[in-house]
């Protein structure tokens, strides 16, 4: 069969579209996974940045607690609630302890730990590490003989590593507390009853999943963002200041995304 | 024969469909300053950023000390790195750090030195620089030239051998230009740096620099001392080395004494346009002029005068007004193209200069009156233009005088 004409059938062209978005897709996501790589390589360098490390910390972690505490309350408040008046129906509203302790450890915790830790500090990170690009400092950084990846992005890995988990366990605690305040001290739920069903419900294992999670969350939305703001230049239809939104929303999207269909695949794995 | 320090090779650099270096050959020797200059466009900072490795040629060779970059391990790449040093364009300066630490951002980074070394060096190049008090204050704060200052210190405290500047003196006022233009001569005497420098600023890098290099069209079209670089005939190499004059003639619609030249040795090599003539009106007291009232006023003057000499004689394009030297303006007319006797249209202009008031302002001391003389000859075929204009000088003929009030 040959083709005579410049214009190919619709079904032709159709696969050929198919074929270089999923080309784009994969040569997108094999540079994230060498950009991980690479930092993740540059992490166990000498000599180590543990400056840079802390600094980063602070950042993402201390200056995060009273988001994710305040979100993390409300949230167990509003499970307390909606809980209790499920469970009313089937008159096992004291298991509510439970209830409300399983969902925040398994699941919301990291979730929503992760989600408003790219809201808070994935965003700000893709916008910093994208002016720095368009403003000639990362590469300045290369001219004097820094590796850019290794001195802005390694120790961002390593501090997310360390405070993704920490903070979603304040997240599960501080939810525990406005489950128990919602449940106990407005609704009436028997304060043993409710504490008693959590431990009994709640074993090791789901607290371990739990960090599993927040640990591979905190690596995903730190690559994702960094390299969104690390690679702004080579962005498509967009330069300078509208590169930079474009990598801070693309960076805040596909991190929640990407939380959401990790989540999955590790609590299908995980079960 | 020296070997240069870094050499390019027949480097090609393409950008999609789009070449910007099309086989360029590049020397630059060590200790030396070298101006790269070209059109915006051109690929001046790509040949820079080609050097330090944040681009990669699609082909040819960058040698550094003789030895191919691209066959570098990559232990010696990391070593040239250390030896090079890099001067953006916009500075690069980091904005979330104080200048101290913008400074101290290499030998901390790139160097690992210890804390003291780092004090040491930074106070050094902050005094030399003159950015003392401005330690902790955030590169936003100061101004352009300072942030100008500080990327300069920061190029420096390294110590590098070589030093490429990619316009460092783009968007700075003429006298902060010249400030930074200096320092960056004087720090390269003091240091022994190599500099690569890519500037705009013509003619005032031929001064700095000991050799130049040209690109055009994505090649390089000369490199070499900065004093050949006037004995060439290429037209955009012309356009360098007489910016000035070209930007002031245009202003004034005067044409350039290259120009007129070759006009001229047309004409006397034509025994049918040997008839034309020569008209001179020049400013004797050109100096005293240029002291009391300013160099705007001479260059108003002659402008003056040469849309006089258009407008008395009438000739259009048959003549050609040109500037010839910095005191006098000369008018060659084709045979024929002018209906008045040329001692009429000398006069015709003198009394249009007359009722023109050239020192409004007055002059700096006392009364002041300078004469303008004027005369004209045949182009014939004996005398050269200099000489023929050297002639119609010698009759000393004053057209009249300007006459300017002291200060008020």
């Amino acid at each position: 069969m040959s083709f005579s004409g410049g214009i190919l059938p619709l079904s032709t062209n159709l696969f050929a579209l198919l074929g270089r978005a999923v080309l784009a897709v994969l040569q997108e996501l094999g540079g994230i996974l060498l950009f991980f790589l690479r930092a993740l390589i540059s992490i166990f360098k000498y000599p180590f940045q543990v400056n840079k490390i802390v600094r980063q910390a602070y950042f993402i972690g201390a200056m995060s607690v009273f988001l994710i505490a305040l979100v993390g309350l409300f949230t167990g408040m509003v499970l307390g609630l909606q809980g209790y008046y499920s469970l009313t129906k089937f008159g096992s509203e004291g298991v509510l302890g439970g209830v409300v302790a399983l969902s925040l450890i398994r699941e919301l915790g990291p979730v929503l730990t992760a989600i408003m830790i790219v809201a808070r500090a994935g965003s700000a990170m893709s916008a910093e590490l994208g002016i720095m690009r368009i403003t000639e400092q990362i590469d300045a950084l290369f001219t004097m003989g820094v590796d850019p990846i290794r001195s802005l992005i390694s120790p961002r890995i390593v501090a997310a590593v360390i405070c993704f988990p920490l903070l979603t366990a304040l997240f599960d605690a501080v939810g525990i507390l406005g489950g128990y305040l919602a449940g106990v001290s407005l609704l009436g739920v028997n304060s043993g009853v409710f504490l008693s069903q959590m431990d009994s419900l709640v074993v090791l294992s789901d607290a371990i999943n739990g960090f599993y999670k927040a640990f591979a969350f905190g690596l995903l939305v730190v690559t994702i963002c960094c390299y969104q703001g690390f690679y702004v230049h080579t962005r498509q239809g967009g330069h300078g200041a509208k590169g930079v939104s474009m990598a801070t929303t693309s960076a805040v999207v596909f991190s929640c995304v990407g939380v959401l269909i990790t989540d999955y695949v590790l609590t299908s794995f995980l079960l | 024969m020296r070997t240069p320090l870094i050499e390019f090779r027949q480097v090609s650099k393409r950008f999609g469909h789009n070449v910007v270096l099309d086989s360029v050959d590049l020397a630059v020797y060590p200790g030396e300053v070298t101006t790269l200059i070209g059109r915006s466009g051109e690929g001046k900072s790509v040949t820079l950023k080609l050097i330090i490795g944040l681009l990669w040629p699609d082909s040819g060779e960058i040698l550094y000390r003789g030895k191919s970059v691209s066959r570098m391990k990559r232990a010696e790449l990391k070593h040239i790195r250390r030896e090079v040093s890099f001067m953006f364009q916009g500075n690069a300066l980091f904005d979330s750090l104080t200048v101290q630490e913008n400074i101290a951002l290499p030998l901390r980074e790139g160097f690992h030195a210890n804390e003291a070394t780092i004090r040491e060096r930074v106070e050094q190049k902050m005094q030399v620089m003159d950015l003392e008090g401005t330690e902790e204050q955030y590169p936003s704060q100061l101004s352009g030239g300072m942030q100008k200052r500080v990327a300069l210190a920061r190029a420096m405290v390294t110590d590098p051998e070589t030093v490429l500047f990619d316009e460092p003196t783009t968007g700075l006022d003429p006298v902060r230009k010249n400030s930074v233009l200096s320092m960056i001569l004087s720090n390269q005497r003091d240091y022994g740096f190599t500099a690569l420098l890519v500037s705009h600023d013509v003619p005032d890098v031929f001064y700095i620099s000991n050799r130049i290099a040209v690109l055009e069209e994505g090649r390089t079209i000369y490199q070499g001392p900065p004093q050949d670089l006037e004995q060439k005939e290429h037209p955009v190499l012309q356009e360098y080395v007489n910016s000035q004059e070209i930007l002031r003639n245009e202003i004034y619609g005067l044409q350039s004494s290259r120009f007129l030249e070759r006009a001229f040795a047309g004409m006397r090599e034509d025994p049918e346009r040997r008839e034309g003539a020569l008209l001179v009106i020049s400013l004797p007291q050109y100096q005293e002029i240029k002291e009391k009232v300013g160099q705007l006023m001479v260059e108003m003057l002659l402008g003056a005068i040469s849309r006089a000499f258009y407008k008395v004689s009438q000739c259009g394009d048959q003549c050609k007004v040109a500037r010839y030297g910095e005191d006098r303006v000369v008018c060659l007319c084709e045979p024929g193209s002018y209906d008045r006797d040329p001692d009429k249209v000398l006069q015709g202009v003198a009394s249009e200069l007359g009722s023109m008031d050239f020192c409004s302002s007055g002059v700096r001391q006392g009364k002041a009156s300078f004469s303008v003389n004027g005369g004209w000859d045949r182009i014939g075929s004996h005398k050269s233009l200099f000489q023929l204009v050297q002639g119609i000088e010698q009759q000393k003929r004053i057209l009249g005088s300007i006459s300017c009030k002291g200060p008020d």
